[in-house]
């Protein structure tokens, strides 16, 4: 295997520019500003080029590297990185967003230097907590976004409740980090195996399978930990205020991507590996997730502040995902991963939209907008298609996504859920569509004459996210044909039969696991 | 009788001689280049520690003293501790008046005492050296002779130190009386028979009560806010990791090393304990307004976290309890160190302690300001610094105990609640540094070179071990391997 096909370039990159912005003296902002672009881009690009090369169809891993890290007592820990279906898309918008926040954060002018430290940080973070293989791999690099997340929020952030919110924020997501982890570290426990590779873990349970008792009681303590990092109700109250009060790039990495590492977590380990405490606790998490639908859209429905409403409606898009996974079915699974990349770009889009915003009016407060498209064209056409795809307006990757999820969760789960479902699409639709009356039509304000609307280069964030919103929404077929084998294999010990290709040769499914009785 | 196993404590005592003599022809204005001197000489005694010239294993003085791969891990440790406690003191110096040789000399007895409890395989050692430790301590503590916090600290440490040597001593008396012997290899070899009698266990008690104080573990934790606000910020920071280490170190040997059976009985007192410990350290660390009072707290809470590794130890044979505790500890010297040598090139800048008064570090001096976030963080556990992996050996180490007790669950969650609660309080400092409150003075603060070394190793050093943690983890656990009781039976024949 070539450097080439390796994840290890798209995790360097962004540690690689950290350093060189450190490296820099903090007063030549351009310079600063320039090398955070060039790196972001590399990764971006670096991105790209592996989702590109990514052979679709394929069940097992690609692009893999293993190098055994540390060993102690009877834990074996590597650094063990490789991408399936579950995550070469994540990866994908992880290097977008990355980019797109680096390029919207030109208005930044306190401790330039520390902010593009503190940003690239956090896009290796969420990419090494996606390429990651060893779950105490994942855990390092999910939690070195932490740090900065909090300094971001509380130096660069908006509103008097930023403090609050930098606190609420990180004791937050650490309780779930630390809930999961403790929960991981007992699956390694009772498992007997001597890794926390989640391959080793694949290969070593589908030969001595987890006794059911243990996993009823691990499973929902890394499901409920890692749903704590996701926004799942009632653990997200954590999400609107501190994405409110976060400063543009850190929301959009943290709502777009951050976020996602916690489902894909729950993909990647609970579900799989647990499936009897997948049975058995999903549907809790099926329920939960209705509060996600309809009560974040409901409170979305009455924000004034444009971050709460984006905040908010991306908490009900997580009722999506969750319950695409309580589905356990194939369908279902691809079309939570689908979302995930979906919504990455939306909330990272999302974001980005009402960061421009707030540099032209000053406010993020709709109810004193007004009559802005006429004064905007490109930005109110940017967001008039944003938050048209927030409301599942098919042509997006979103509606794919969510369409996906809702036809796999009809065969396995009872209607009301997905009659929850629609009525969380409806109240999300009107949410938006407001907000998209109030800001864009009506009178236009003297107060607003002198915005403007973006020039060309502040267009081209906005301009990578919709055309790769769109991409994905008109052929999801690139997507879906990657993700699907992998889908499979999460929900391998819940399909009607045993499933007949175990050939796969280093993802090794639990096939030896005998298929549940009662699914 | 092997004499050359103590060289390197031979020799550092002859350095803090060396110092109070030379302080006699050293004029009072090149005091600080005098400091720079010592440590310049540590280094070289550290390089010789941990270099070829490492002492041979083996013990001396009928088995008293022992030199093995856990003295040699701690010997390496100490010198590293109090090569950075002197050139703290050297940048602190402004802050003493007067007497600054001194303080640098008697860093150097403590350090050697520290050494000494490394090799102590005799409650004899245990208590010549912990008393060296102590009796220095008083006069560091309250080395700032005209600050009156200083001098209460001297006092409080002082009064309880001194009942707690009272206790230790009797203790001891006690066990001598039941075992005849004071050497821990006589003491392993009879433990079957001893740990039937109650007189034994009292004295034992007695002992642990002694070290409980030193390294500020719940009940025996009072002193340790009162008197790392008190003293002055180098002192400080060699009570808060050398002293600390010195009695984890006596604490593996004796009861990890020597006493397994005892220790086996005792694991329940041991959970309560840890789990005490943590909860104090990290609840009374949430209001406090005072970066030494609030470090005084998180030495108690870390103390809880280092006993998680004795609690895994005293329910299993395995030895991943106490590599656990030595990969923490080695961890936590950089972080401790790093933040001691933060405050102490504050303390001549900005008023008082407060941690109100770091506001506006991120823009007076940036350096310092990342250098103290970066052992916050690590502190509190957070990947890539050191603290992430020795919390999770710890934890993983009593979660390995775990299945069939369920108190060891409820000792994780509490642990668990610790680390929460601590991010409250040490994310606490980080807003200061950066976005607390206005301050009025925004002058850039000077670092000299010496303290940007120490602070650029220690972040260097807790950068390595959170991201290459293997080559520690080999050291602690080659040093926890010679550590059970084959290597101490040979004593014992000649005894018998």
């Amino acid at each position: 295997m070539t450097a080439m096909d390796s994840l290890t370039p798209v995790l360097l990159t962004p540690v690689v520019t950290a350093v060189l912005l450190l490296l820099i003296p903090g007063n030549l902002r351009v310079v600063l500003r320039s090398v955070a672009i060039l790196g972001s881009a590399l990764t971006a690009w670096t991105a790209i080029g592996l989702f590109a090369r990514f052979q679709p169809g394929q069940v097992g891993l690609q692009f893999e590297s293993l190098v055994p890290w540390v060993t102690v007592g009877p834990l074996k820990l590597a650094y063990h990185v490789g991408a399936d279906g579950l995550n070469i898309g994540l990866i994908l918008v992880t290097g977008l967003v990355g980019l797109a926040a680096v390029l919207v954060s030109w208005n930044i002018e306190r401790h330039v230097k520390l902010f593009y430290v503190l940003l690239m940080l956090i896009i290796a973070g969420a990419m090494g907590a996606f390429a990651s293989l060893d779950l105490v791999l994942f855990y390092f690099f999910n939690e070195l976004a932490l740090v900065p997340t909090f300094i971001m929020i509380g130096v660069w952030g908006r509103g008097e409740d930023r403090n609050w919110a930098a606190f609420k924020i990180t004791l937050y997501l650490t309780l779930g980090a630390l809930t999961a982890l403790v929960g991981l570290v007992a699956l390694h426990g009772a498992a007997g195996a001597d890794s926390l590779d989640v391959t080793v873990l694949q290969r070593h349970l589908a030969a001595h399978p987890l006794p059911a008792a243990a996993q009823l009681w691990i499973f929902p303590l890394v499901v409920f930990g890692f749903a704590v990092l996701v926004g799942l109700f009632p653990f997200h109250s954590w999400a609107p205020i501190g994405y409110a009060a976060a400063p543009t790039a850190t929301a959009m990495m943290h709502a777009g991507i951050l976020k996602k590492a916690g489902l894909y977590a729950i993909l990647r380990v609970a579900v799989p590996l647990m499936p009897e405490g997948a049975s058995r606790w999903l549907p809790l998490v099926a329920v939960l997730a209705i509060g996600n639908l309809l009560h974040c859209a409901w409170v979305a429905l009455r924000q004034k502040d444009m971050n709460l409403l984006i905040g908010n409606s991306s908490l009900a898009h997580m009722g999506f995902a969750f319950l695409g996974i309580a589905s356990l079915t194939v369908i279902g699974v691809t079309g939570t991963v689908l979302l995930m990349v979906a919504h990455a770009l939306l909330a990272g889009l999302s974001f980005a939209l009402s960061g421009y915003l707030e540099t032209q009016t000053g406010t993020l407060d709709m109810t004193r907008m007004g009559g802005l498209l006429r004064r905007m064209p490109f930005y109110g056409t940017a967001l008039v298609m944003g938050f048209m795809a927030g409301c599942g307006l098919p042509g997006f990757a979103n509606f794919a996504g969510e369409a996906t999820i809702l036809f796999g969760s009809w065969k396995s789960l009872p209607w009301l859920v997905v009659i929850a479902a629609w009525s969380g699409l409806v109240i999300g639709a009107v949410a938006m569509l407001r907000a998209l009356r109030a800001v864009l039509q009506g009178p236009e304000r003297p107060e607003f004459a002198r915005v403007a609307d973006a020039g060309h280069w502040r267009r081209l964030p906005f301009v990578v996210l919709l055309a790769a919103m769109v991409l994905f929404g008109v052929a999801p077929g690139i997507l879906t044909s990657r993700i699907e084998p992998a889908a499979k294999v999460v929900v391998a010990a819940h399909l009607p039969s045993p499933p007949a290709a175990a050939a796969a040769p280093a993802s090794a499914q639990p096939a030896g696991t005998p298929a549940q009785p009662g699914h | 009788m092997n004499y050359s196993l103590i060289t390197l404590e031979f020799l550092a005592a002859l350095l803090g001689l060396a110092v109070l003599v030379a302080d006699l022809w050293v004029p009072s204005t090149a005091r600080r280049a005098l400091g720079l001197g010592l440590a310049a000489a540590l280094s070289c005694l550290l390089a010789l520690a941990v270099g070829s010239l490492a002492p041979q294993s083996g013990s001396a003085f009928s088995g008293m003293f022992v030199v093995d791969d856990l003295a040699r891990y701690f010997k390496g440790f100490f010198l590293f501790a109090g090569l950075a406690v002197v050139l703290m003191a050297v940048e602190f110096a402004p802050k003493f008046g007067a007497g600054l040789s001194e303080f640098f000399s008697l860093t150097v007895f403590a350090m050697v005492g520290m050494l000494c409890a490394a090799s102590a395989n005799d409650l004899a050692l245990l208590f010549v050296s912990l008393e060296l430790v102590t009796v220095t301590f008083y006069v560091l503590n309250s080395f700032q002779r005209t600050r009156l916090a200083s001098l209460e600290a001297g006092v409080k440490y002082l009064i309880l130190g001194g009942v707690s040597s009272a206790f230790m001593v009797f203790g001891i008396a006690l066990v001598f009386g039941m075992a005849n012997s004071t050497n821990f290899a006589v003491l392993a070899a009879k433990q079957k028979e001893l740990a039937g009698s109650a007189v034994f266990l009292v004295g034992l008690l007695l002992i642990l009560v002694g070290l409980g104080f030193k390294i500020a573990a719940v009940p025996l934790q009072m002193w340790a806010p009162d008197v790392y606000q008190g003293s002055p910020a180098p002192a400080t920071a060699f009570l808060a990791i050398g002293s600390k280490a010195a009695g984890f170190v006596l604490l593996i040997r004796l009861f990890i090393g020597a006493l397994p059976q005892v220790t086996a009985e005792w694991h329940r007192l041991f959970v309560v304990m840890s789990a005490a410990t943590i909860l104090y350290g990290s609840l009374c660390a949430i209001p406090q307004r005072n970066l030494k009072r609030l470090m005084g707290y998180s030495s108690i809470a870390n103390a809880g976290y280092l006993l998680l590794g004795l609690v895994a130890a005293s329910y299993t044979a395995t030895s991943a309890g106490p590599t656990a505790m030595l990969v923490y500890l080695g961890g936590y010297a950089f972080t401790v160190l790093a933040a001691f040598a933060v405050i102490s090139a504050l303390a001549n800048h900005v008023d008082g302690d407060d941690i109100s008064a770091l506001s506006g570090l991120g823009q007076r001096s940036p350096v310092l300001a990342a250098g103290l976030t970066a052992a916050i963080v690590s502190l509190a556990g957070i990947p890539p610094m050191a603290g992430f992996f020795g919390k999770v050996l710890l934890i993983q180490g009593v979660l390995a105990a775990a299945p069939g007790h369920p108190e060891l669950y409820a000792l994780i969650a509490v642990a668990v609640v610790g680390v929460v609660l601590s991010l409250y309080y040490y994310f606490g400092v980080i807003r200061a540094i950066y976005w607390g409150g206005q301050s009025a003075n925004l002058s850039t603060i000077p670092v000299a070179l010496p303290t940007r070394l120490l602070l650029g190793s220690c972040v260097v050093g807790m950068l390595v071990l959170g991201v290459f943690p293997q080559g520690l983890v080999k050291l602690a656990d080659q040093a926890v391997a010679g550590l059970s009781h084959p290597a101490a039976a040979a004593p014992v024949k000649a005894a018998h």
